[in-house]
C-alpha cells in the first residue's frame, strides 16, 4: 500500500511538473477538459495543432510505457450504462464548471483560486456520494 | 515550438497519470469510498502534483511565458451557478465510472472498449454542453 502511495507521489509531481511546463513556456492552463473540449466543440479552433499535439502525446506516451511495462489495467466496470451515463455526466459537468480535476484541481487549487477550491469541494462532494448511493446502497457499481 | 511544447506536456501529464495509479479506476473509486476500504494515493498524486504548480505560479510574478504574451489572468473570483452545477455533474460521472478527461484519453491505449465507449460518451457530452449553458443561463458568455 505505501508504495502505492509513493508512486502518486512522483506521479503527481510529474502531472505538476507538466502543468509547470505548459503555463511557464506556452502560458495556458493544463485542464485536459478545456483542452479536449475546445477542439470538439469548435471554441478552440484557432489553436487546434497545440490542443491536438497536447491530446497525442497524452494518448501514445502511457499507451506505449503501458506495453512496455507489460500492460495496464484500468479496472473500469463492464457496465455499459453506467459508462455512458458516467461519460455523459463528466462532458457535460467539466465544460459546464469550465474544468475538471486539472484545470481547477491541480492549475486552480496551486494558485488559491476560490473557483478552484469550490469545484473541487463540489466534485469530491458528489463523487463520494456517487460512490455511497451506487455502491453500498445499491450494488450497481 | 508551441506545438511540440504542447506535445511535450502532454506526454509528460499521461505519463504520470499512469505511474500515480490514476488511470486505475478503483484507485479513484477507492479514494472516494470514505465508508468502504478508502485508499488515500489520490491525496498523495494531488498533493505531489500542486507542489510543482505552486511554484510556477510564485515564478510568473512580473515575468511572461517564454513563448506567449501573457500569463492566464486570474480567474474572476465568481462562483456561479454553472461552476456548483457542473461540478456536481462531473463529480457524479467521476464517481460512477472512475474516470476523469485526463485519464480517459491516456487509458486509451489499453483501456479496450469500455474506455472507448466513454470517450464517445464524454465527448459528446462535451459538444451539446455549449447549447445547453445557452439555455441554462442567457447572458453566460459560451467560452
Amino acid at each position: 500500500m505505501p508504495m502505492d502511495w509513493i508512486l502518486g507521489l512522483v506521479g503527481g509531481v510529474i502531472i505538476g511538473t507538466a502543468a509547470a511546463i505548459y503555463l511557464l513556456v506556452n502560458g495556458r492552463i493544463m485542464g485536459a477538459s478545456g483542452i479536449i473540449g475546445g477542439l470538439v466543440d469548435g471554441s478552440g479552433r484557432s489553436d487546434w495543432a497545440e490542443r491536438a499535439a497536447f491530446l497525442v502525446g497524452l494518448l501514445v506516451v502511457p499507451g506505449v510505457a503501458a506495453f512496455a511495462v507489460g500492460g495496464s489495467e484500468t479496472h473500469l466496470t463492464s457496465n455499459w450504462a453506467v459508462i455512458i451515463a458516467a461519460g455523459l455526466l463528466v462532458g457535460v459537468g467539466t465544460r459546464l464548471a469550465n474544468g475538471c480535476t486539472s484545470g481547477h484541481g491541480v492549475c486552480g487549487i496551486s494558485r488559491l483560486s476560490l473557483r478552484g477550491i469550490v469545484s473541487t469541494a463540489f466534485y469530491i462532494g458528489a463523487g463520494g456520494l456517487t460512490v455511497v448511493l451506487f455502491k453500498h446502497l445499491l450494488g450497481v457499481i | 515550438m508551441r506545438v511540440f511544447v504542447s506535445f511535450v506536456a502532454g506526454s509528460t501529464f499521461g505519463l504520470g497519470l499512469l505511474i500515480s495509479g490514476m488511470t486505475d479506476t478503483t484507485k479513484v473509486q477507492g479514494w472516494l469510498d470514505v465508508f468502504g476500504n478508502w485508499d488515500p494515493t489520490l491525496a498523495f498524486v494531488m498533493g505531489g502534483a500542486i507542489i510543482p504548480m505552486a511554484i510556477a505560479w510564485a515564478y510568473t510574478v512580473g515575468r511572461k511565458p517564454v513563448l506567449a504574451d501573457a500569463f492566464p489572468t486570474p480567474p474572476e473570483p465568481k462562483v456561479g451557478r454553472n461552476l456548483v452545477l457542473g461540478s456536481t455533474l462531473f463529480g457524479m460521472g467521476w464517481g460512477l465510472a472512475g474516470l476523469c478527461p485526463g485519464p480517459a484519453i491516456a487509458s486509451l491505449g489499453y483501456g479496450g472498449i469500455g474506455g472507448v465507449i466513454f470517450l464517445l460518451a464524454m465527448v459528446a457530452g462535451m459538444v451539446v454542453t455549449p447549447g445547453l449553458r445557452r439555455r441554462l443561463d442567457p447572458s453566460a458568455v459560451a467560452v
